[in-house]
């Protein structure tokens, strides 16, 4: 029964979720995103790694349609999800990102309560079908945010009156509670401390059996503890893509292993 | 630039006890700076002291108001007489002076005067006060009334000590037999100055009259101006501001149109009052002297204060919540009215209730469509009429009563700028509990 299961989730693992060809963004003149193709495989956790400002975040952006909302931002290619172009015409970017959520790397919880910041998004979904469904939803998400000890006796206090790490987990089990297939994180954890960001981490691990997630991060050693899957962007282009521990012990690219051992960045 | 690096001086040591010039200056100027803000504070401060002083001391004696108590027998031939006669008035004016001799002499007081001239010391408005309170009353026929009759404005004049002795001296009105009466009868407790309501409720009245005239109909006035401002230039104007900050793509026009917003902002006020009269009234054929046209002129004067005030506000709001927003899947629109709106909303708030209070004070453009100069001495039949009917505003009519020989008058256009400013501060403390209440929630 358990290997079962766990052939299972081998198998689909290496069923692709996201698949990205030829992506180029552009922000006015500014060449963010060179020619990236990459494919994302479901139930698995992708770190994309770099130097500041290599288009980590451009490209993250791009799997959700929110550079959309950056009036000088262009994108060029296809990304597909499920075999879907979600650039198509037909794609409404609201429906895109419920289906894929986001957690930023600024905590930013609705100045709102708790309870509503987790009930927003299955509100306006129309997940929940009266008070006690929508109770159990904020309930699962806080739970599987780690959250749910914390806060639930006091539901009804604003969300940013939260600490930190209280907020970012917080805005996990928001971004959660949709039910998104693919989660984007951009750097979850930079403003966390070394036990909150253990909590995190864990979540991420729990989330991959269920979602297919995307981590974007400054610390190599966080990329190796919860990533099956890395990628290195630098300067716009995807240098190398490949499994978490191929990159980190054995680089093919020169630029890669600079990288990774902190002599560039 | 070199990348050379400049030799460090060698250290000295420099005890932290010793002041050196530079300090000192540095010191020094930043003494002068405060003494600078403190003085304008002064000056500031002073002036509005001044300005405060000024207006509580001229205005507050038009709450006051002196009244001649006169014991009145309606008597029902006598008023039957009166109304057949031609000028019904003249007659109730006899029977008023008549009743007023007589409750003279019960008081022991002792004139030569006879009755008419005796009357002068009453505000020409008592015969129609009388009538009206005889034809309303039938039923009291035969009874003793107390009627309280307001008193000549110079009476009232030299008893609140505006008007001196010297000056009526010189009045053809009055002469100073009257005014000894007047002390004595003040003495009696027949001639009395009490609160003056009819000042704040009542309506205006002639040139003649400045006992009589007060503001309420002019207030009304405003009130209607106030609603339509409110019922138009808010929606338009938080509408439009959500538009250009949240949704509008930014090139060419939405750049033009924001320049001239800002450009709108500051055309005096007196030019929405002529376009007011060329849209509104002669083009559009609405009523001359109506809150309507009023409220629709200062409704275009308010609106580039409100569109930059939400605009600044909704400008506030921080990014991140946008993102939050469209994050979970929101639509731009649910993003904007579920999360931006509401946190802007006490400075939309504030600035609504600023440019409220700002079209509230306006003069100039009423000016050019009739308000002022229109004499408020009816109230509206009903809440269409309000809108529709001619009618002045609260600082048209101090306006006016600023403008009119009497010095009575006067005393009233203080008193008037009193009641505006009350209406202001009160609309500044409903702005200032509106901010806390939508603020106090996070
Ligand atoms: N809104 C924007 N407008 C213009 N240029 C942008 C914008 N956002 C990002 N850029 C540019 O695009 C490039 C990639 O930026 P991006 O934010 O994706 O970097 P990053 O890898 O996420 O960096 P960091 O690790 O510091 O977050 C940078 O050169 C940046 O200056
Ligand atoms: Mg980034």
């Amino acid at each position: 029964m358990d290997d079962l299961r766990r052939t299972e989730a081998l198998l689909s693992q290496q069923q692709t979720k996201i698949s990205a060809r030829n992506v180029q963004v552009w922000y006015g003149d500014t060449h963010a995103i060179k020619d990236v193709s990459v494919e994302i495989a479901d139930k698995t956790t992708t770190a994309f790694i770099g130097p500041s400002g290599c288009g980590k975040s451009t490209f993250l952006r791009c799997i959700n349609r929110m550079n959309d909302t950056i009036p000088a931002a262009r994108i060029e290619g296809d990304i597909e999800i499920d075999g879907e172009d979600i650039y198509d015409r037909r794609v409404d970017p609201v429906r895109l990102r419920a289906k894929v959520g986001m957690v930023f790397q600024k905590p930013n919880p609705f100045p709102k309560s708790i309870y509503d910041n987790v009930a927003y998004g299955p509100r306006i979904h129309g997940l929940a079908r009266g008070r006690a469904e929508l109770d159990a939803i904020v309930e699962k998400a806080l739970r599987r945010a780690a959250l749910w000890n914390e806060v639930k006796d006091r539901l009804t206090a604003p969300g940013t009156g939260l600490s930190g790490g209280q907020q970012q987990r917080l805005c996990i089990a928001r971004a959660v509670a949709t039910e998104p297939e693919v989660l984007l994180m951009d750097e979850p954890c930079s403003a966390l401390d070394p036990i909150a960001t253990a909590q995190v981490e864990e979540l991420i691990d729990e989330l991959r059996q269920n979602y297919s997630v995307v981590i974007v991060t400054h610390s190599m050693q966080q990329a190796a503890r919860v990533s099956q899957k890395t990628a290195f962007f630098h300067l716009g282009h995807l240098v190398e893509f490949g499994d978490t521990a191929t990159i980190f012990t054995n680089p093919e690219d020169s630029r890669t292993e600079s990288y990774i051992s902190g002599r560039i960045g | 630039m070199s990348d050379a690096i400049a030799p460090t001086p060698p250290a000295r040591a420099v005890s932290l006890h010793a002041t050196d010039a530079r300090t000192r200056r540095r010191n020094a100027a930043e003494k002068r700076f405060k003494a600078y803000g403190l003085t304008a504070i002064g000056i500031g401060l002073a002036f509005l002291a001044a300005l405060l002083f000024a207006i509580v001391s001229n205005g507050s004696a038009a709450f006051t108001q002196t009244f001649v108590e006169v014991p009145i027998t309606l008597d029902a031939e006598e008023i039957a007489a009166a109304e057949s006669s031609i000028v019904k008035t003249s007659k109730y004016r006899e029977i008023i002076h008549g009743a007023l001799l007589e409750q003279l002499a019960d008081a022991g007081i002792e004139t030569d005067m006879d009755a008419a001239e005796l009357g002068k010391i009453l505000s020409s408005s008592e015969a129609a006060e009388m009538r009206d309170f005889a034809l309303a009353n039938p039923e009291r026929m035969g009874e003793t009334v107390r009627f309280d009759f307001l008193a000549s404005s110079r009476v009232d004049g030299y008893l609140k000590g505006r008007v001196t002795r010297d000056a009526l001296a010189r009045d053809q009105n009055l002469d100073a037999a009257h005014l000894d009466l007047v002390d004595r009868l003040a003495e009696q407790g027949i001639v009395v100055k009490r609160f003056n309501w009819d000042f704040i409720l009542g309506a205006d009245a002639s040139d003649q009259r400045p006992e009589q005239a007060g503001i309420g109909v002019a207030m009304l006035g405003s009130f209607f101006m106030m609603l339509v401002v409110l019922a138009l230039a808010l929606p338009i104007g938080v509408a439009a501001s959500i538009y250009l900050e949240e949704f509008a793509p930014k090139n060419r026009i939405t750049d033009f149109i924001e320049v001239n917003i800002s450009n709108l902002a500051a055309v005096p006020s007196i030019v929405f009052g002529i376009l007011g009269l060329a849209v509104f009234i002669q083009f559009a054929g609405l009523p001359q002297s109506a809150p309507l046209v009023g409220g629709l002129v200062l409704t275009l004067m308010t609106l580039p204060t409100i569109i930059i005030s939400t605009r600044a506000a909704l400008a506030a709001v921080p990014p991140s919540i946008r993102a939050a927003a469209l994050g979970v899947g929101a639509s731009k629109m649910q993003s904007v009215f579920h999360h931006v709106l509401p946190l802007a909303m006490p400075g939309i708030l504030t600035g609504t209730i600023i440019g409220l209070a700002q079209a509230l004070g306006e003069t100039a453009p009423l000016l050019l469509i009739g308000m002022v100069g229109f004499i408020a001495s009816n109230y509206p039949d009903g809440v269409v009429s309000g809108f529709t009917d001619p009618n002045s505003a609260m600082p048209a009519q101090i306006y006016e009563w600023a403008k009119r020989a009497d010095p009575a008058f006067y005393e009233r256009a203080w008193g008037g700028i009193i009641i505006l400013l009350l209406f202001l501060m009160t609309m500044n403390f409903i702005a200032i509990l509106l901010r806390r209440r939508f603020e106090r929630r996070w």
